[in-house]
């Protein structure tokens, strides 16, 4: 036999049930903490949810965030967000700044004036600078993103639902998609602790997250499909564990792959993409985790109704095996 | 025990392959193959006038054979650089000028009937209706059935049967207004006015592969890649361009004097502090202007020559004639930027606009005016400036990231399945050709995002493989034969493949219609690399794995 990188033993037999309290549990509560963490901290909200105007600045010069502070308080801009960005793409001598001007309420985006000011202004405070982008978007347009991001993300999980229920069961839609859910509000949860920038990229990545995470868990349960026609007497949570055996090695395989190309673009992949890279680099993370330890779960406890009648799943299924057999 | 396809469904294979292979080719020739394209671009411009090809455009034309494909993937704002817009147009702003135009009309109407009516006069309102009191109320129902008579029926599909004016009596007064199906079609007209001046604008400005579209009810996306930022992109479109010549009724220096019903306050563009009492309703406008030129005033500083249509020149002298030692205000763009006494009657149609112009000014007020007046205003609601710089470093980075990306997850593969592992790594080697060949045959766009998207297709590429070759291995410890196992194999993975990448499908979808610019960018190429990934791990990579089977024929499978 030749050598083969395993990630998981040939055959495995782990009862994937058996800590629960602390695996689907545990999950919950992050779930809820990242509830909390989002009401309480809030989303560090980019232009495009919040209208305003962002430049990026790029210079041989060291970034000295107290001055640039300075500089533009002097032009009363009101609410003035000045962060040094670093990556390791970038040449010894190039120091990048990301500036952030909240709007003002009811001006459609920052006048031509008080922009050109602005500029002359920090080219005045270090002439080698230059400024790579600007990006200017007004609050009209900004309520309007947060609703569109806010329908997109549910069309996407009603239409993730309606198609799993289509090809499997009721319960599996529900399960899955609240696993889903599961991944996408944790994800959220770490952009509100870490105050990360939250913008459109981000929701296009919860949304990418929705698709990655639903695919493992529906490769789970095609095996869970397919067991449950071959076992039928086996109890529901038994056909689970035994699904979730069989499919690990896979489940691991991909995750890793997909970590692996996610990860070289999060390390490599530059500044302006970092964000989108972290969130689907989370959410990969945590699709594989609720896959396992989530989505089947929720379908055990949403309880499956299996061949033609009454062989209901939980504790029930001893008794009536009894009947059966006798 | 052979393991075989039939020939045909393996050549349809085969030829689907080497076709997105050979789509994807002139991308590895970008610069080269651009090249060419602008070039031919340019050439059949100049044909289409009647031109010919410079030597300098037919020796560019040759450095891509014109037999090889030449449809290359567009880079997106963020990658190549350029300004991004997105205007709102104030529809509305139509409906007072078609308010302001009827007022004549319709007072002369009224003036038809004036032994019914009385005395007839312009109520103040909101700018969207027209509110015409008389004198004589008894007279109220004929003028509302007079004013009635004016009204047309709506040229559009929908709006079949109905009126362009309703007429109502409000109390003492007649409101006039436009009813809802003439709003709809003055919208569509003056968004369809919009974007065809717009795109001429900015034709005339040089750039290359501007994009220019509708969105939603009232809004403009412009994209414009190459350009030096939105403000530059604002000054070539932004300004509406909108030139009347109005009726002068007084001059102030107090800019907080009320200008009476149906006038407005206009400051002067020469002489700060100076302020212009003047008529809404024009006199004639630049619409009415046929020809407009750069030229010289008698004290030789740059001015703007104009021609009028013949309806236009038979207005404007009407007036001139009428008004001679009166002064009448040249507007544009609500200044004044001229306010000369008519000196004698202006009958040839044509006239000559001063003011403190330079002559870039005049050159741009010029080219504006030929182009034609934006119908209404616009308000920018978004502006993003991408300099080229920041988009190279993007494309850099990119192209280290994936290449660093594909080569990691494919050690990993051979890693993990030995011979198999070479085959995915194959087949995603092929699938990359492919999704770049898709990309340039349909014209899409790559973003960041989107290559962000190509990445993540790598890691998930190689997932249906890897569903494929955990089922082999599970048929293989079942006690198949090999031949047996693979078949087995690709069967039972069938159903999980597709389930799993539909729901993707579905997302990607989705993000399309809800994304914009980089992020659409980042849908696309994740559908298309879901697409490809499904083909080369369902018929590609089986092809090779039966290619090979039947070639060595092992009496024991190693997966």
């Amino acid at each position: 036999m030749a050598w083969r990188l395993r990630l998981a033993p040939e055959k495995t037999n782990i009862n994937f049930f058996a800590h629960q309290w602390l695996t689907f549990g545990g999950s919950m509560a992050l779930m809820v903490a990242a509830f909390v963490l989002w009401g309480v901290m809030g989303l560090n909200f980019g232009i495009d949810f919040k209208g305003g105007t962002t430049l990026r600045t790029d210079s041989t010069t060291v970034v000295d965030v107290g001055l640039y502070r300075k500089t533009l308080e002097a032009l009363n801009l009101g609410d003035v967000a000045i962060n040094e960005v670093f990556d390791p793409s970038f040449r010894a001598d190039q120091h990048v700044a990301s500036i952030r001007i909240s709007a003002v309420d009811g001006v459609d985006s920052i006048s031509p004036q008080t922009l050109d000011e602005v500029k002359a202004a920090l080219v005045k405070m270090d002439p080698h600078l230059t400024i790579p982008s600007i990006e200017s978007v007004g609050p009209k347009v900004s309520g309007e993103l947060v609703k569109s991001s806010i329908i997109a993300v549910a069309v996407t999980s009603f239409a993730i639902m309606g198609y799993i229920w289509l090809r499997f069961e009721w319960q599996f839609a529900l399960g899955g998609v609240l696993a889903l859910l599961h991944d996408v509000f944790i994800t959220i949860g770490i952009f509100a602790l870490f105050q990360i920038k939250f913008d459109l990229t981000i929701v296009a990545a919860l949304l990418t997250i929705l698709g990655y995470s639903i695919n493992d868990t529906v490769v789970v349960f095609d095996r869970l499909r397919e067991n449950l026609i071959k076992y039928k007497t086996m109890p529901l949570r038994e056909v689970m564990n035994l699904s979730v055996n069989e499919t690990l090695s896979r489940t691991l395989m991909t995750s890793l792959t997909t970590l692996i190309a996610v990860g070289s673009m999060l390390v490599l992949g530059g500044d302006v993409i970092r964000g989108f890279s972290f969130a689907i680099f989370i959410g990969v993370f945590l699709g594989t985790y609720s896959s396992v330890y989530v989505a089947k779960n929720l379908v055990l406890f949403l309880g499956l109704d299996r061949s033609e009648k009454v062989r209901k799943s939980g504790k029930g299924a001893d008794h009536e095996f009894a009947n059966i057999d006798a | 025990m052979q393991l075989s396809t039939p020939l045909w469904k393996r050549l349809v294979i085969w030829a689907l392959v080497a076709f997105g292979v050979f789509m994807a080719a002139p991308n590895l020739f970008y610069a080269r193959v651009e090249t060419h394209n602008d070039a031919a671009t340019a050439i059949a411009k100049a044909a289409a006038t009647g031109g010919v090809a410079t030597p300098d455009q037919t020796a560019a034309l040759a450095t891509w054979p014109s037999y090889l494909p030449s449809s290359l993937v567009n880079l997106g704002l963020d990658l190549r650089g350029g300004a991004h817009l997105l205007a709102e147009v104030k529809v509305a702003d139509v409906y007072k000028q078609r308010m302001d135009v009827l007022w004549p009309e319709a007072r002369d109407a009224l003036k038809e009937i004036r032994d019914q009516v009385g005395a007839v006069k312009r109520e103040a309102s909101t700018p969207d209706v027209l509110r015409i009191s008389i004198s004589k109320p008894e007279g109220l129902p004929a003028a509302v059935t007079k004013l009635q008579g004016l009204a047309s029926a709506v040229v559009t599909l929908t709006g079949v049967g109905q009126k362009d004016l309703s007429v109502v009596q409000d109390g003492q007064a007649i409101v006039v207004s436009l009813t809802d199906a003439e709003k709809a079609a003055t919208d569509t007209r003056t968004m369809q006015q919009s974007l065809e001046i717009i795109r001429r604008r900015v034709d005339a400005a040089g750039t290359r592969e501007p994009s220019i579209q509708r969105q939603g009810t009232d809004r403009i996306l412009i994209e414009v890649p190459g350009i030096g930022s939105a403000q530059d992109l604002k000054n070539i479109i932004g300004t509406t361009a909108k030139l009347t010549f109005n009726t002068v009724v007084g001059r102030t220096e107090d800019a907080t004097s009320a200008p009476g019903p149906n006038n407005s306050l206009l400051p002067d563009a020469e002489h700060k502090g100076t302020y212009w009492v003047v008529e809404d309703a024009p006199v004639v406008t630049g619409e009415e202007l046929t020809d407009a030129q750069p030229s010289f005033d008698q004290n030789n500083r740059p001015a703007v020559s104009f021609k009028f249509n013949v309806a236009g020149a038979r207005k404007f002298g009407e007036y001139t004639g009428a008004n001679i030692g009166q002064p009448f205000a040249i507007v544009l763009d609500k200044q004044v930027i001229s306010a000369p006494t008519i000196q004698s009657a202006i009958t040839g149609g044509s006239g000559i606009i001063t003011g403190s112009f330079s002559l870039e000014e005049s050159t741009n007020l010029a080219v504006l005016l030929r182009a034609g007046a934006l119908p209404a205003e616009m308000s920018f609601l978004e502006e993003r400036t991408v300099g080229p710089e920041l988009g190279q470093d993007s494309i850099d980075a990119g192209k280290v990231a994936a290449v660093v990306g594909m080569v990691l997850v494919g050690l990993f593969m051979i890693a993990s399945y030995g011979l198999f592992g070479v085959f995915a790594v194959v087949a995603l080697i092929l699938n990359m050709a492919m999704i770049f060949g898709a990309l340039s045959m349909i014209g899409g766009t790559l973003t960041l995002p989107g290559i962000a998207g190509i990445v993540l297709t790598i890691g998930m590429a190689v997932d249906a493989n890897v569903l494929v070759y955990e089922r082999i291995r599970e048929e293989i410890r079942t006690a198949h034969t090999p031949a047996r196992a693979i078949e087995v194999g690709y069967e039972r993975a069938l159903s999980a493949i597709v389930d799993a990448n539909f729901t993707t499908l579905i997302t990607a979808i989705i993000l399309y219609f809800f994304g914009a610019g980089p992020v659409r960018g980042f849908a696309v190429t994740l559908a298309i690399g879901i697409i490809t990934s499904v083909f080369s791990a369902i018929y590609l990579t089986r092809l090779i794995i039966q290619a090979w089977f039947n070639w060595r024929k092992p009496k024991a499978l190693i997966v």
